[in-house]
């Protein structure tokens, strides 16, 4: 009984918050720039969060006062005024959003033909206004059936704090605290929407879960707060991101994700980024600074990061791992590539902890046209982590001679029982290459994206199949143009 | 008969230095051409020329190729019209096999030979066939392309590749060098196995000992960058007896005896 009164309850509430949640008020609910206390209790009141949350902002934001932003990236950008950014802005009303694809810039819509995006998501993509194209509830609502039968909860973070409170409290700042960086920092203080996931324990979630899904999780704006548990035994493989360039006015772009597996759960969280990386000299893009980390807190337990980078004018991102539990394996496979003038800082940090853990690192950097990638990779290994094991692999590819690729290995043992091996290798898409594919009939943009998936194929192969189709098309897309 | 392929007057060269200077050749389909010359004499050059590789620059002459302007032709259009240059040195594609590259090079070229590209099984029990035809092993196939190849690998790796991609003008450049008898031999087999009436094969050797194998209707020396002698298969046994040296001294009086063999 009381669980069809649940499920009535879910209906309406994906129901009202597709519907209207985008409508409601929407004069009043941008709040002009500038960054207080009184806009962070403002944010806070309007997303009707209890107490504790506005505490924990506050909390956050007392700390980021405190702190600087980092130097050290390998990346140069004008200097942000955090003043001038609005921390709450509902998205556009529909009267402001494109009615039809005739009104969309004619080359957005050229590159999602390219990449073959079905016409309905085109659409949405482009930024008009939902409803007016097709009608997801039904759909949301069978796969939250689904899920909830196994007890599996996918939900917004909003959701989560006012359903899920026990949950959210025990591990909002677990892995990434308040204060671990500036930009988290920051978006510990304002967050303002993003994912959350529980795998109950002993379940396997049944599909792959994806941000697709929650269309209306598109407008979750800058400051992106996503949170996945998977209790003892259980598994999860979530998906972020989609291949299309997303149209967004916000050009600062500062999300967290933390990720928790306990004992015998295993998480693997792939990513396909693609915001919009800039005209050809660099205006214009998204800058993106992510904390991403996972923690192994159980025994044998497992998280494997799996990104393809393409988009943004600036990439700041380590997805990383803490290996507390004993025989827990991290994982990190990432494609990152700049093109133009787009610049990356990427990496991740493999903390080993427990005893028997081990982290494998395949990271392949590709730099066209002027763009600058850099990998920055940690390792360190505690006293207690004996017989830790790390591998990690590091291959760039530079096409041009515009371009530069950077390593940067960090490697820190305190237990002599370690093994910690690190391979890097650089190379050059060469004319003599591509003439030979020439040769053979294969047309130089047929051989630019053969040589460069060939040289991704290790980390493709990590992704989950249609996903790793969409990457393969996107990179192709990225590149065109970028030789010969 | 119309001929293959017709060079007249060829002046090229690379990096502003010119290699070839005033090379005529004109090749008939059904002929078996041997380039022969001592290193540096612009075997090489000719071949890559004739391939369109974009780092040399012609800077004289004229190119016909089956009655087209070969040099208005980008590289991977003169592939779809037949042209077939196997490499001295083989290029390694890291990440690719050796299936999936050929798969893609046959498809490339059906397409614009306007005929239907193969499906997987079409294209495995073809691929089957012509890996037979030079003593390729398949397992060969699902390495990345020239990883790790042994040099003799490498070189029947290409004459697999044109046995798929049956072009109309083979060249093949020092294909011998670095093999051994017996792959000298699968070799000379694969190249012989594709004569035919309406093709022609360009074989650019320093030595004439893959010769014994595969036997040319003319014989060429390129010194200098220019073709000093022409003849038929007797000359390159000449050559190998008195060495490059003694055409040296005839230069002058052969120039030409290419064309005049047509």
């Amino acid at each position: 009984m009381s669980g069809t009164t649940q499920d009535k309850t879910l209906d309406q509430w994906a129901a009202s918050e597709y519907k209207w949640g985008f409508t409601t008020d929407i004069e009043s609910d941008t709040i002009a720039p500038g960054l207080s206390e009184e806009v962070i209790r403002l944010i806070s009141a309007k997303k009707e969060e209890p107490e504790w949350m506005t505490q924990w902002r506050l909390n956050a934001y007392r700390g980021w006062l405190t702190m600087t932003e980092p130097t050290w990236p390998n990346v140069h950008y004008p200097k942000i005024d955090y003043q001038a950014i609005s921390y709450f802005s509902a998205p556009k009303s529909d009267s402001d959003r494109p009615k039809s694809l005739d009104e969309v810039d004619p080359k957005l819509l050229e590159t999602y033909e390219k990449l073959g995006i079905p016409l309905q998501e085109r659409a949405i993509l482009a930024g008009m206004a939902v409803d007016a194209v097709f009608d997801s509830v039904s759909v949301a609502t069978t796969f939250k059936a689904k899920l909830g039968e196994l007890g599996i909860i996918f939900c917004s973070f909003s959701e989560a704090v006012r359903e899920h409170p026990d949950l959210v409290q025990k591990y909002l700042g677990s892995v990434v605290p308040q204060k671990d960086n500036f930009f988290a920092a920051l978006n510990s203080a304002v967050f303002t929407d993003g994912s959350f996931v529980y795998i109950p324990k002993g379940v396997k979630c049944p599909m792959e879960l994806s941000t697709y899904f929650r269309i209306n999780a598109l407008n979750t704006g800058q400051f992106e707060r996503t949170l996945i548990i998977a209790d003892e035994g259980a598994q999860v493989s979530y998906l972020e991101g989609c291949t299309a360039p997303m149209r967004d006015e916000n050009q600062l772009h500062a999300a967290v994700v933390e990720l928790v597996a306990l004992k015998d759960a295993t998480i693997k969280y792939s990513t396909i980024q693609n915001w919009y990386p800039g005209d050809k000299d660099g205006k214009g893009g998204i800058y993106n600074f992510v904390t991403k980390r996972g923690k192994c807190l159980g025994d044998d337990s497992r998280i494997s990061w799996t990104q393809v980078e393409t988009g943004s004018a600036i990439t700041w991102k380590y997805p990383s791992v803490i290996l507390q539990g004993d025989n827990s394996i991290g994982e990190f496979y990432s494609v990152a590539l700049t093109n133009n003038r787009q610049q990356a800082d990427t990496g991740t940090k493999m903390i080993h902890i427990g005893k028997n853990t081990s982290s494998y690192i395949v990271s392949k950097g590709i730099s066209a046209g002027l763009g600058n990638n850099t990998y920055r990779g940690q390792v360190k290994v505690l006293r207690g982590a004996t017989n830790a094991r790390n591998y990690t692999q590091c291959d760039s590819m530079l096409m041009g001679d515009k371009c530069s690729a950077n390593t940067f290995p960090y490697i820190e043992v305190d237990n002599p029982s370690a093994q910690v091996e690190h391979e890097a290798s650089t190379s050059k898409i060469g004319e003599e290459q591509l003439f030979y594919c020439n040769q053979r009939g294969i047309s130089t943009q047929d051989a630019v994206s053969m040589i460069v998936n060939g040289f991704c194929k290790e980390v493709f192969a990590e992704l989950p199949m249609e996903f790793a189709v969409e990457a393969k098309k996107l990179l192709e897309v990225s590149l065109e143009g970028s030789v010969g | 008969m119309a001929p293959l392929l017709q060079i007249t007057n060829l002046h090229a060269g690379i990096d502003g230095v010119e290699i070839l200077r005033g090379v005529n050749l004109t090749v008939n389909p059904g002929e078996v051409h041997s380039i022969m010359g001592p290193n540096g004499s612009g075997k090489s050059t000719l071949a890559r020329v004739l391939a369109g590789q974009k780092s040399y620059q012609v800077t004289q002459g004229s190119i016909l190729y089956n009655g087209r302007d070969l040099l208005e032709m980008e590289p991977d259009e003169r592939a779809g019209e037949g042209v077939f240059l196997a490499f001295q040195y083989p290029l390694e594609i890291p990440g690719v096999s050796t299936k999936y590259f050929i798969k893609a090079a046959l498809n490339a070229i059906r397409k614009r030979r306007g005929l239907e590209e193969l499906d997987a099984f079409e294209f495995l029990t073809f691929v089957k066939e012509r890996a037979k035809l030079v003593d390729l092993d398949m397992a060969l196939l699902d390495r990345n392309v020239n990883e790790g190849f042994s040099g003799g690998e490498k070189k029947r790796a290409e004459i697999f590749q044109m046995a798929v991609l049956e072009p109309r003008l083979a060249i093949l450049d020092e294909t011998d060098s670095g093999l051994d008898i017996d792959a000298l031999k699968t070799v000379a087999e694969g190249v012989n196995m594709l004569r035919g009436p309406e093709r022609a094969t360009i074989i650019v050797t320093h030595y004439q000992r893959l010769l014994n194998y595969i036997v040319p209707d003319f014989v060429h020396v390129l010194m200098g960058g220019r073709i000093v002698k022409s003849g038929g298969k007797e000359l390159a046994l000449a050559l190998e007896e008195k060495g490059y040296a003694w055409t040296e001294n005839k230069a002058d009086a052969t120039v030409n005896v290419a064309t005049v063999n047509v």
